[in-house]
């Protein structure tokens, strides 16, 4: 790739915002042929870069050049046509049509009379499925498809042009494991072809996996390009937040107390059976699995939005009846959801109501709503979790990640709760904040809560968890102590190719 | 956003209404200086508080579809409720056994026909909870199906029963107040607080904002549904016992469109339609807004056709202006 010209280069980009210099003098060169890694924390200027080069906003300064020829990107129809394709962390999918028609959604071939083509459509999808190795086909519903598959389409549309520049974004948030290989070997193909790859994520395995090259932003400011080989993990991080990250596992140092939450023999239809385990005050209890494994069905199923079909709950070793959340609430069993946009938060309202929106029934006085009181358990958990907002006034939806999230737990963490149940604590957020995070989870199992965690990253769950229950389709296959566990045992484990251990 | 930026844009928000009312009033006393056949100016103190009177009947109405969309429902059952309500009143007046009761009848009739609302208000939400169906199918359902008891009651008759007492009642001033706007007042005054104070009115606007996190919360959505359907069949009912206490009459086809008035005036005082956002206090102001222009466009010499013209239009502009200024604010997709 030496003395190819570049598929794609940006020069010197700037964009402000009321009071944010979002983009400060970006600079970025992909060559055909390459994966090269975007990094940096959320509000660093990845999403703002992207929205530049698709023509969604005009940079203020900078220049943009495709194979060397200078552009102005006008709208990302217009990039697609010059050949800068993105694929997006958010689906924009039509459920209700094929997924030939999604692919070629806009520019469906013609017959006379306006008529669709449809022979050729669907022959042209299956050429372009062939290539991705997908197991659908164009006729398929997408709405019948797994995300993983739908993700598929996604990057099924991007082929429909031959594309100079492919834009990842996230690729991997919702994909297992199986389904990463296969959106590897697409990336590999791309390589071959010479297209250039921009791939955004924050996933530290997969970027040294599959990149070549490596850029970071900070604060809107291009940090530098590192060559992947030459690199790792530490030097990557500390140019992303300026210091580095302890990963390292953390076992309790502190006496655990009684058995908080007991779990026996709980099942629920199909999605999982024959769960038993418990976990005690000032323990964090890890549940690691591949997605689908049943582990969030199961923090659902104690917090009362599914009805287990046998088994039993029992909270201090007496056995409960929970059949809604206002049951769990009320025995002091909490949930952060796993989407913590869609189920955890009403991003609407502002930072206190969302805080006090569980127990605001029990903050009155009078017919009205004591504000002060509300106030008062604001501003103790604002310090507590150092919650960084403007004032409680803030909207949550205006909050960025890591803060959000505190938001939700601070809203449990003030219903002094018994059992916590974190379902992917960090999911989306940056890696800055998951320190935070993950410290705070910590902490709350050293001050004597019972803390349940659910992760699809390895690193996490070795981090945080005392002791690590592992999943397979449903199953609980083995339980670790945070001595014996290693990555290889855990992995086998979730994969389903040791048997199931009786504890 | 800084705190001052927040109060600043919810000024704006919440004082766009008002500022229209303001343009309007405006506009009226110039143009009807020149266009007006009447002698009498617009602003014409005792002109304003008949306009406030007038309102009354769909802005009861209003305040409650406010909770009902803030909500994230709809209803479009209260012109029927209204029109059965009002039935249920004059005719229940005309029972013997309250005949015999002389003007202690009134209060009893009152009672009915409010009763009627609630029943009928409660029928709507526990459809929407139990089926789990949207609102707006379940109350264009009960729209027909009330109508059609409308009808089933006295045929295409009206049912009429002029009550003296009654009718004095109603044309009553205190404190120089129509009695019509004693009520519009104050069901916005309790509403407002309702909304902005009670545990009641927090939940409201965290279903309609993000019903699985209200779910998620512990908070029960379908009593808390159902709850908020009778109050707006209540207020449907309270609306036609102020309307027909004075005018004695109703027709079976009264009522209809009250349902689209009411959302129009919601939906111009900055209600979203998908919820989760909303004032009583600027429904109040769009109720005001669209009675103003009513009565403005008939100053100056508007027929009534041109009337519903100038509102249609000036409600798809209305939104559109506050669309524009939401997406420079938030940087929202272009469709």
């Amino acid at each position: 790739m030496t003395d190819a010209q570049p598929v794609l280069r940006l020069e010197g980009i700037v964009k402000t915002f009321p009071g944010v210099r979002a983009l400060d003098g970006v600079a970025f060169t992909v060559m055909p042929g390459e994966v090269h890694a975007l990094m940096g924390e959320n509000g660093a200027g990845k999403s703002t870069l992207m929205k530049v080069l698709g023509g969604i906003h005009a940079p203020d300064e900078g220049q943009i050049y495709i194979a060397e020829e200078p552009v102005v990107m006008t709208s990302p129809l217009q990039a697609k046509a010059r050949g800068v394709v993105f694929i997006h962390q958010e689906l924009s999918l039509a459920d209700e049509l094929s997924v030939a028609e999604n692919i070629f959604l806009g520019e469906l071939p013609r017959k006379a009379f306006a008529q669709v083509d449809w022979a050729k459509l669907y022959a042209e999808t299956d050429a372009i499925l062939q290539r991705l190795n997908v197991g659908f086909n164009a006729r398929t519903r997408v709405g019948d498809l797994s995300i993983a598959n739908q993700q598929m389409v996604e990057i099924a549309r991007a082929l429909t042009v031959d594309p100079r520049a492919v834009i990842f974004d996230e690729p991997t948030a919702s994909l297992t494991d199986a389904e990463k290989v296969v959106l590897f070997e697409v990336i590999e193909d791309l390589k071959s072809r010479d297209v250039g790859i921009i791939y955004i994520s924050h996933r530290m395995e997969e970027i040294f996996k599959i990149t070549d090259r490596i850029s970071v932003l900070r604060d809107g400011q291009y940090r530098g390009t590192l060559n992947t080989v030459d690199t790792n993990e530490d030097e990557v991080t500390q140019l992303m937040i300026g210091r580095s990250l302890d990963l390292s596992r953390n076992a309790s140092h502190h006496a655990l107390g009684e058995v908080a939450l007991e779990v026996r023999g709980l099942s629920c239809g199909t999605l999982y059976s024959d769960v038993s385990f418990e976990v005690r005050r000032g323990e964090v209890l890890g549940f690691y699995g591949l997605v689908g494994a049943g582990r969030t069905e199961i923090a659902e199923t104690i917090f009362g939005l599914r009805d287990p079909s046998a088994g039993q709950i029992l909270l201090d070793g007496q056995e409960v009846r929970i059949s809604s959340p206002i049951d769990a609430i009320a025995h002091g069993i909490s949930l952060v959801p796993e989407d913590r946009k869609a189920q955890g938060l009403v991003l609407g309202m502002n930072c206190r109501d969302n805080m006090t929106l569980p127990q605001v029934g029990d903050l009155t006085a009078g017919p009205f709503v004591s504000e002060g009181a509300e106030i008062s358990i604001f501003d103790q958990y604002r310090d507590k979790l150092d919650i960084r907002t403007p004032g409680w006034r803030q909207t949550v939806g205006n909050l960025s990640g890591g803060n959000q999230q505190k938001i939700v737990i601070g809203k449990w963490l003030s219903m002094r709760p018994k059992v916590l149940i974190v379902d992917e604590p960090t999911r989306g957020i940056d890696v800055g904040s998951k320190a935070e995070i993950h410290n705070l989870i910590r902490e709350l199992a050293a001050q004597g809560y019972a803390v349940i965690v659910i992760s699809s990253e390895m690193p996490e769950v070795l981090h945080v968890s005392d002791r690590i229950v592992a999943m397979f389709g449903g199953r609980v296959m083995r339980q670790f102590t945070s001595d014996e566990v290693t990555e290889d045992s855990l992995i086998q484990a979730i994969s389903g190719i040791a048997a199931p251990q009786v504890a | 956003m800084k705190t001052q930026d927040l109060l600043k844009s919810n000024v704006l928000k919440h004082g766009a209404i008002w500022a229209f009312i303001v343009a309007e009033l405006t506009f009226f006393t110039v143009a009807g200086s020149f266009l007006s056949t009447s002698d009498k100016s617009f602003m014409d103190f005792d002109n304003m508080l008949l306009l406030l009177k007038q309102s009354a009947p769909i802005g009861i109405i209003a305040l409650g579809m406010t909770i009902i969309m803030i909500n994230g429902n709809i209803d479009l059952s209260v012109g029927a409720t209204f029109a059965l309500a009002a039935v249920v009143m004059l005719d229940s007046m005309t029972w013997p056994f309250m005949v015999a009761m002389g003007d202690w009848a009134i209060p009893f009739s009152w009672l009915f026909a409010l009763l009627t609302g609630i029943v009928l208000g409660a029928v709507n939400g526990l459809i929407v909870w139990k089926t789990g169906v949207d609102a707006f199918i379940v109350t264009l359902g009960s729209m027909l199906g009330f109508r059609g008891l409308v009808f089933m009651y006295n045929g295409e008759n009206p049912t009429s029963n002029l009550n003296w007492t009654l009718v004095d009642f109603a044309e009553a001033q205190f404190l120089g107040i129509h009695t019509p706007t004693w009520f519009l007042l104050i069901t916005a005054l309790i509403l407002w607080l309702l909304m902005s104070r009670t545990v009641h009115g927090r939940n409201a606007y965290a279903i309609g904002n993000n019903r699985e996190a209200a779910v998620n919360a512990g908070i029960k959505v379908g009593p808390h549904f159902m709850w908020n359907f009778m109050l707006i069949g209540f207020l449907a009912a309270l609306s036609a016992v102020v309307f027909y206490s004075e005018s004695g009459s109703v027709n079976p086809n009264d009522g209809m469109l009250y349902e689209l008035w009411a959302i129009t005036a919601v939906v111009l005082g900055g209600t979203k339609l998908t919820g989760g956002y909303g004032s009583i206090i600027s429904t109040l102001g769009g109720v005001i807004a669209i009675q103003l222009l009513r009565k403005g466009l008939g100053h100056i010499g508007a027929d009534t056709e041109t009337v519903n013209l100038v509102i249609g239009l000036i409600l798809i502009a209305v939104l559109f202006l506050d669309r524009q200024m939401n997406r420079k604010s938030k940087g929202g997709l272009k469709i």
